[in-house]
């Protein structure tokens, strides 16, 4: 509670306001600290009009007194939100029917203003539909439908469209990409079977003598495969001709430019040799090639159907995440339980989760208990307990019991909606190794088109008769066998496989450059406490004097503890209880400050603490000295128990390893990383926690703000070095890494200073991280290689360059088909990348 | 050589010095984002068969707001990246979608499509 607030504004003053005054009461969310309130004061005070602004951290709201001639209520909201506050309004965007002119959109605009709770409404004709900004909870979706219909309109869907995060409109324009691209292929592939037959009458014998050379039989059957293939090139191919001039504009060239004029070439070519037969020195070069046209035509086309299709899978895991996002949510609101679409539900609201549900949105459990699968997200197959208190991730699947939880992150807060965006973002970034190819795809068109031209000239000047035929079916095939789309595809489709299938393990890979620097690392550094080890301590031992019992020792202690707020007091207990001991309540408990606790327990006065608690009670300890000394080199943290006086024995806490976490560092040694350990313990927990999971090299005693100089010392050895650590307090060291790995908790996804985010906190991750990141690169390079090889030797082949030394020369059908399954080849190695499998421990 | 063949030779070279004219050595000044009341510079792109106006001039320091608008269907357009940036953004078709950035320093900054078919450029004054 901030006095300061309070004490700004009286509250008698809102009841009393002069005119010209008006007061509005805001919720507002992402309110966690006491420094909050002012700034958002501050950030109000500034929109002018404003007179007076109050705002209150325990019931999170801001109340404003403003002049309204002055201030709108959006500004006031815009101020609180430029600092970086969710202020209680949410926005819908519904589409509605037949809202055709600009008074229309007026009269939707004003029905919805007048509507108590809307903030601001804006109708455009553009897409049809009209944005609010309401407050929940004053309205909701049925009023503002009410209001829009009470102005003559109607809504053109009933569901509403959710604001952020749909794939389907690209889906669908891909599926409508597909099925179009389909049935132009159907069309050229059945004109393409006649065509071919009749284009080579003298190969067939019934035919040659039926239209044999010269003959006006031959001559009007071509025509009429002339008039049959038009279809085929300007309707099945007219995407070639639109992409071609698009680019042109631009003066620009692309695969459209190559396609579009190789098959216009081979079809003017045909079209001279029927309609002017005479112009060729030879009739023998007035030859057709209608069937170049159609079977390039309908090849092209199915291989980027085919390509469109692969695509399509290749963002798979991205279209698994979005399919995650929950509906509607039940939600308390005014005592009532209502179903709400998930979009209304707002910060702090109460939602109920019921066994096979799915959880809406993030928040902390309330009320009950349950089993929640949390794979989807974390990539932890196990489900995890939750209790009142614990933090539930949106999209994730209630198993056995029933709860209520408070909702802490909503709408695109949410971490299902922050790994969505971060993916997309990834998946959309560029690896370094791209560069390369982004340099040679900006010439490689139009260089393609000058190596047919002159491959085409050398043929014609100097190459065997008919001179002219093969210039021309050189040009088209060299045109036709180049395919830029190969290199453009080969780099971002894996990437796309490749942090798709790190989001479905749960690893967040922010980008391209991280992906590609997580296959390099040298060296690991590991921060000890919250990576290595659980971060939080856990009974470990329970020592005895003869003529006491473990167990009797543990629960006097644990009894006594359980008044304590000590960190270390909780483990205790949390010990006890594990080992199923009921605990006493305990009488005149005490906390020495520095020293430990006392308490009289069951008749019995007990001490719990160090060796000077004891000292100065005068209970003598020295046959326990040597335990003591033995647990504290094992990295623990004993204590000293006494009952009556007489010294107990001794219970010892420590932070302890995360179950997988030496199965994991194993691992990255044997991929061929240095791990080094990274603390700020002293050497000689340091040295125990390494020695258990088996680090050689520990740097100890290391201060937080030293963390990232430690990284930097290790760069300078010339290593490549990732960090793993906390986000918050490592955030520096990440930074400083060449790829900083944060490990985040439950719903804090967005770590800002890391390069790989594991949402699961274990150290698997990180050899998962690294796995995904070299079998991606390799996937790169083997699609770089392929698509690079491809035109390297497809060119030169096609132009004719093996004619004189083995007399190969490739037919331009065959180029076609090279052409439209060389993309096809890179997509579907990406999409081998789908089948990666992270190593699981213990196999 | 023949007279045909002189003809032919010399008008594929002359094909040739015309595509390396006509895609290689065009100059584009670019369009100024116009500012508007909210201190954002904005700038309308289309995105069909290229980037119009395919060059963005601004000013640094200021936020930059691009509004995409895709009028095709070509797969190879459907996002544009910003690799100085970290930034990407799908491009439905006939959808506006406006990316924002901050250029906090003058130079030149890149855009294209995943596959780098279609560039454009940013240049920061």
């Amino acid at each position: 509670m901030n006095m300061r607030t309070e004490a700004a504004i009286p509250d008698s003053q809102s009841g009393g306001l002069p005119t010209g005054r008006e007061s509005i009461t805001l919720r507002i969310g992402g309110m966690t600290c006491a420094h909050c309130p002012p700034a958002i004061e501050k950030a109000v005070r500034e929109v002018t009009g404003v007179k007076t602004v109050s705002v209150n951290l325990a019931t999170q709201t801001a109340k404003v007194g403003y002049d309204p001639a002055q201030a709108k209520v959006s500004e006031i909201l815009r101020a609180i939100r430029s600092v970086g506050y969710a202020v209680g309004t949410a926005t819908m965007r519904i589409p509605i029917k037949n809202m055709h002119c600009t008074s229309c959109a007026t009269r939707v605009e004003l029905a919805l203003k007048m509507t108590p709770g809307v903030i601001a409404a804006r109708a455009s004709l553009a897409p049809n539909a009209v944005d609010i900004e309401y407050q929940p909870e004053r309205t909701d979706f049925q009023e503002l439908r009410r209001s829009i219909e009470s102005s003559g309109y109607r809504l053109a869907e009933p569901k509403v469209k959710p604001t952020d995060e749909t794939l389907d409109p690209a889906e669908a324009a891909n599926e409508q990409e597909y099925r179009s691209l389909m049935r132009k292929f159907w069309i050229a592939a059945v004109i393409s079977l006649p065509v071919m037959a009749f284009s080579y009458p003298d190969l067939i014998p019934g035919l040659r003598d039926w239209m044999p050379m010269g003959s006006d039989t031959r001559r009007i059957v071509w025509a009429l495969l002339g008039v049959l293939s038009l279809p085929v090139l300007l309707w099945s191919g007219s995407q070639f001709f639109v992409g071609m001039w698009d680019a042109l504009k631009h003066r620009a060239a692309n695969m459209h430019t190559l396609i579009a004029i190789g098959i216009t070439a081979a079809f003017l070519y045909s079209v001279v040799a029927v309609a002017w037969p005479g112009i060729f020195p030879d009739m023998a070069l007035a030859e057709v090639f209608w069937d170049v046209t159609d079977v390039v035509v309908a090849l092209v086309v199915l291989g980027l159907a085919l390509e469109i299709k692969a695509k399509g899978r290749t963002s798979q895991a991205i279209k698994k995440l979005i399919g995650l996002q929950a509906k509607t949510a039940r939600v308390v609101r005014d005592g009532k339980e209502i179903d709400l679409p998930v979009e209304e539900v707002l910060v702090n609201d109460t939602v109920i989760v019921r066994p096979g549900e799915k959880i809406p949105v993030d928040g902390k459990v309330s009320v009950g208990s349950s089993a929640v699968d949390e794979s989807m997200i974390t990539g932890e197959s196990m489900p995890v307990e939750k209790q009142t208190g614990d933090e539930v991730i949106g999209g994730t699947l209630n198993k056995t019991g029933s709860f209520r939880f408070t909702a802490t992150k909503v709408g695109k807060d949410t971490a299902l909606a922050s790994i969505i965006r971060m993916v997309k973002d990834a998946q959309g970034s560029k690896a370094p190794i791209q560069r390369v190819v982004d340099t040679v795809s900006g010439y490689f068109v139009p260089a393609v088109m000058i190596v047919a031209i002159l491959a085409a000239l050398v043929w014609y000047d100097f190459g065997p008769e008919p001179r002219l035929i093969y210039a021309t079916v050189i040009l088209v095939t060299t045109l036709i066998i180049a395919c830029p789309c190969a290199l453009g595809l080969a780099t971002p489709t894996s990437l796309t496989v490749g942090i798709g299938k790190g989001a479905e393990n749960g690893i967040l890979i922010r980008s391209g450059d991280a992906l590609q620097a997580a296959e390099k690392l040298d060296a690991v550094i590991l921060d000890k406490t919250g990576t290595i080890t659980k971060g939080e301590p856990a009974l470990t031992d329970v020592v005895v004097t003869p003529g006491h019992e473990e167990n009797a020792v543990l629960r006097l202690t644990a009894s006594l503890e359980r008044g304590s707020e000590h960190p270390l007091a909780s483990a205790i207990v949390k010990g006890a209880e594990a080992r199923k001991i009921e605990l006493a309540d305990a009488e005149g408990f005490a906390a020495i400050p520095g020293h430990g606790v006392s308490g009289r327990i069951d008749g019995h006065d007990v001490l719990f603490g160090n060796a000077k608690l004891l000292r100065d009670r005068g209970v003598p300890a020295d046959a326990l000295l040597p335990q003591w000394e033995r647990l504290a080199n094992e990295g623990k943290t004993p204590m000293y128990v006494a009952v009556d006086g007489r010294a107990a024995g001794l219970i010892a806490v420590a932070d302890t390893v995360k179950p997988d976490s030496r199965a994991a560092i194993e691992i990255l040694k044997g991929l061929g990383i240095e791990v080094v350990m990274l603390t700020g313990d002293n050497e000689r927990t340091g040295r125990a926690i390494a020695r258990e999971v088996g680090i050689d090299r520990v740097l100890a005693e290391v201060l937080p703000d030293d963390k990232a100089h430690e990284v930097q010392k290790l760069q300078l050895e010339g290593k490549s070095v990732g960090m793993v650590g906390d986000g918050v307090n490592d955030a520096p060291a990440l930074a400083q890494a060449d790829v900083g790995f944060a490990i985040g908790t439950g719903t804090d996804v967005a770590i800002e200073a890391s390069d790989v985010t594991l949402i699961k906190g274990s150290l698997m991750g990180v050899v998962t991280a690294i796995e995904i990141s070299r079998a991606t690169m390799r996937n790169v390079r083997q699609n770089l290689v392929g698509a690079f090889g491809y035109n390297a030797l497809g060119i030169p082949v096609a132009a004719g360059v093996l004619y004189p030394f083995i007399g190969l020369l490739l037919s331009p059908l065959i180029a076609a088909a090279a052409m439209a399954f060389s993309s096809v080849t890179v997509v579907t190695n990406a999409n081998r990348l789908r089948f990666f499998q992270p190593r699981r421990t213990g196999s | 050589m023949t007279p045909d063949r002189w003809i032919v030779t010399i008008a594929g070279i002359g094909l040739v010095a015309f595509i390396i004219w006509f895609f290689w050595l065009k100059r584009s000044t670019g369009a100024r984002a116009t500012e508007t009341s909210g201190g954002y510079q904005e700038a309308m792109i289309l995105v069909k068969g290229g980037y119009t106006p395919d060059t963005i001039v601004v000013r640094s320091g200021r936020p930059v707001r691009l509004n995409f608008r895709r009028e095709e269907t070509a797969s190879c357009s459907d996002k544009v990246i910003f690799p100085d940036f970290q930034k990407s953004a799908d491009l439905p078709t006939g959808e506006t979608v406006a990316v924002e950035l901050m250029p906090k320093e003058p130079g030149e900054f890149g855009f294209s499509c995943p596959m780098g078919m279609f560039r454009g450029r940013l240049v920061v004054e």
